[in-house]
């Protein structure tokens, strides 16, 4: 059998990479989520508010050391399997990842230690400036990896001296032509998937507690009051970032839109089976003219077809399936975070079939947080630096044999982790007390004692 | 003529192998201890091995930080080396990885998993750490050798891979003496002592050894007249060995004075060890193959990143204080209420 490097690289990059978003998606906007919860202590001295800061935090513990563990291999797998990556873009790559570990890393990893394990040891609102630090870091470090992630999706700002990319304008690296966009699709995405797995961990909670555990109702509504706030938001920065990859990276959106011949008054596709051999789809179904509409607000708008890249677009069938999985989500959520608000905000029990829903769409950000970024990652190929860097020419020269190894060990382990993380957080949800009795006691005497201060 | 210097940023690279050295060297002092006290787990009781990692809990995610860091100005200041260096360290990085792995999520794990599966996590932790530690060692060696694949340089680094473990189990014992008391505290120094022993042993063999494995670093250690000026290096490194000796077998005294004592002479080995190995290096930073100046980055994009390194550095350092400080004395039981 034979091992190619390239092929294996790239499918190992491909798991690491998918396993490791799946925990900032989270961390991202569970933090502020967690700033919200202990802020709403502060103000109404409800213990309920605590009990959700809580429970949240040793979430948020678990996916951060998941998030911290997958993101440390990312880094060592630039330089094991794509040595050429950063001989030719490094010079722009490497600053920017260096901000990202001196501004976001030591931040989060300092901070998360007083918020996890100072509750008692500081003052509270050391302890809530902690919580700010930690959400601020995770934050900063989402920009940081999004721009270098943007800038090779549109490169500007840099001039290429003996095949290595030197940088001629920070400011335009920095806030390259997809950034915008990308960050902002990317940070609602994160609230998204916080939301909903906010709302299926408090789902489960109050159905295996019998609806006795009131601290998990609060949650829950903020959970799908937010869900339902920032879907369709998401929507509309979704549809503008597709205007802006229209404009720069068109190959991409034609294959998004399964479309092989320029068309004026192109259909949109919901359902067909791209045929990348014969340059065709099969069992289209489409509804007319609906892609040009969306993609040019004009119902005859011309749309460039694959053809026009032959040799130079992405595969089609992952990048078309992807974004169908993707919006397909996205329309999920908002039926669930809609007509949740309704049974979540009124006075009687959640009926069982709402229950049913919130939990089985608790990793429903992840399904649409990873298609997504296989739409716009697979979208980029051939291209590892759009226009500047092919993606078999960065690859390792290490034994195809040696990446095989690697590949295998990391699949093991990362299902393993997984399982364990997805049966630790129910386990967790349906543990039978949150707050100990004496942790109760003491945040009681606590709040007391700074009321009368 | 400074001036002149300065614009041409030809001191730049040399300002960046520093500040990587500096944070590999933080690195193996903070996360040591942290590996150590990981390592030394199974030598301890059910209950103490809650006090071992409730010492270590709100450090460990920063310490472990410092490697990203100090990889990070290997992968952004010297690209070409980083490509070079880990494709061949391939199979080695690849074992610190998933040590690395299992060892952070296990300390999250065991204390969130049900009490039966607790202690399966504790063996994770203890074999993470100690994976990790003997590939960090092992890619020394093979780094020291200047990557030969022979069964010589397999056992050499193989050697110093358990040099590694036991070092970390060294300064991980000596964090214990300083951070627990009673019954652990004194378990904590029998095994400083021990590994001591081991420690002391590996610096040995290793200043035997690599002069005769490597022609490169017996030149740059025994010409006149830079053996007269690097002799203090191996005397200061026994005093400090006989003084750290010294002081564990006084130890624990009965108002816990001086339990801070080993772990500053351990840092004071680190240290030196240290100096040692980039003194051997220097001014390669792939041995014999790329010169310092060689792998570096454009010098427009090591004066941005120094920029914000100056800017960053000492608001890093604060707050890591801070955090140290909130934790100071002896380590209380971990819980997020």
């Amino acid at each position: 059998m034979e091992f190619d490097p390239l092929l294996l690289s790239r499918i190992q990059f491909a798991a690491n990479i998918s396993f490791h978003i799946l925990f900032p998606a989270i961390t991202i906007a569970l933090g502020w989520f967690l700033l919200f919860f202990k802020l709403k202590f502060v103000v109404s001295k409800d213990i309920k508010w605590m009990k959700a800061y809580f429970f949240f935090t040793k979430v948020f513990a678990l996916s951060f050391a998941m998030g911290v563990v997958s993101g440390v291999t990312m880094s060592f797998q630039f330089g094991t399997n794509w040595p050429g990556f950063m001989e030719t873009v490094g010079n722009i790559a490497g600053p920017l990842l260096a901000y990202e570990v001196l501004t976001a890393f030591f931040l989060e990893a300092t901070f998360l230690g007083i918020m996890l394990f100072g509750f008692r040891r500081v003052p509270g609102w050391l302890h809530t400036l902690a919580t700010i630090l930690v959400a601020l870091g995770t934050t900063f470090s989402a920009f940081w990896i999004l721009v270098l992630n943007s800038w090779m999706q549109t490169p500007v700002g840099f001039e290429m001296i003996d095949g290595q990319a030197h940088a001629t304008d920070w400011w335009a690296i920095l806030f390259n032509p997809s950034l915008p966009y990308r960050l902002a699709h990317m940070l609602l995405a994160s609230g998204l998937t916080a939301s909903f797995l906010i709302i299926g961990l408090a789902a489960f909670r109050i159905w295996k507690r019998d609806g006795k555990s009131e601290s998990m109702i609060p949650a829950l509504r903020v959970g799908v009051t937010v869900a339902a706030l920032l879907i369709p938001l998401q929507i509309y920065v979704g549809d503008a970032h597709g205007l802006n990859t229209l404009e720069h990276q068109p190959q991409k959106v034609a294959a998004m839109e399964g479309l092989w011949e320029t068309t004026q008054g192109a259909p949109l596709l919901l359902f067909a089976w791209p045929d990348e051999e014969l340059r065709e789809n099969h069992y289209e179904l489409a509804v007319p003219n609906m892609a040009s509409f969306i993609l040019t607000h004009d119902l005859e708008g011309e749309l460039k077809g694959l053809n026009e890249f032959e040799g130079n677009h992405p595969p089609v069938f992952p990048v078309f399936w992807g974004f169908r999985v993707m919006v397909g989500v996205g329309v999920l959520m908002l039926l669930v975070s809609w007509a949740g608000l309704f049974f979540a905000w009124r006075k009687k029990p959640i009926p069982g079939f709402v229950t049913f829903a919130f939990v089985a769409m608790t990793f429903s950000g992840w399904i649409a947080t990873l298609a997504g970024w296989y739409v716009t990652e697979i979208g980029r190929q051939p291209w590892l630096v759009y226009g500047v860097l092919k993606t078999h020419d960065a690859v390792t020269t290490v034994p195809g044999e040696y990446v095989g190894f690697s590949l295998a060990g990391y699949l093991i382990v990362y299902a393993l982790l997984l399982s364990a993380y997805i049966g630790t957080l129910f386990y967790m949800a349906g543990k039978k007390e949150i707050l100990s009795a004496s942790a109760e006691e003491h945040i009681e005497s606590r709040w007391a004692l700074e009321t009368t201060k | 003529m400074i001036f002149e210097l300065i614009e041409s940023g030809d001191w730049l690279p040399f300002v960046f192998v520093f500040l990587m050295g500096l944070s590999m060297l933080i690195y193996s002092v903070l996360d040591g201890y942290d590996l150590g006290v990981g390592m030394l787990m199974p030598a301890g009781k059910p209950a103490e091995k809650d006090k071992m990692i409730a010492s270590i809990g709100p450090f460990w995610d920063a310490n472990e930080t410092w490697l990203v860091l100090g990889v990070g100005i290997l992968l952004t200041a010297f690209p070409m080396a980083h490509g070079i260096i880990l494709s061949n360290l391939y199979l080695p990085a690849f074992a610190m990885l998933i040590g690395l792995i299992f060892r952070g999520v296990a300390f999250d794990f065991r204390a969130k998993v049900s009490v039966e599966k607790k202690a399966r996590w504790d063996r994770v932790f203890f074999g993470g750490s100690l994976l990790m530690a003997f590939s960090q060692g092992y890619m020394l060696g093979s780094y020291i050798l200047g990557f030969r694949y022979d069964m010589e340089a397999i056992l050499f680094s193989s050697f110093i891979g358990v040099c590694v473990c036991s070092g970390y189990c060294l300064i991980g014992a000596c964090w214990l003496i300083m951070k627990c008391e009673k019954d652990l505290q004194k378990k904590a120094v029998k095994w400083a002592k021990l590994s001591l022993l081991g420690t002391v042993l590996g610096i040995i063999f290793v200043s035997l050894l690599a002069p005769m494995v490597s022609l490169r670093i017996f030149e740059k250690w025994f010409a006149w007249p830079e053996i007269f000026m690097l002799a203090p290096i191996p005397f200061m490194t026994g005093a400090l060995i006989f003084a750290t000796w010294f002081v564990l077998h006084r130890l624990p005294t009965p108002n816990d004075n001086f339990s801070w004592l080993p772990f500053t002479f351990t840092i004071g080995l680190y240290i030196l060890c240290f100096y040692g190995l980039a003194y051997s290096f220097y001014p390669y930073i792939v041995p014999d193959t790329l010169l310092i100046t060689e792998a570096a980055a454009a010098h427009g994009s090591l004066m941005f990143i120094l920029i914000g390194a100056i800017i960053v550095l000492p608001i890093l350092i604060g707050y890591t204080a801070i955090s140290y400080y909130v934790f100071r004395g002896k380590a209380t039981d971990l819980t997020y209420h």
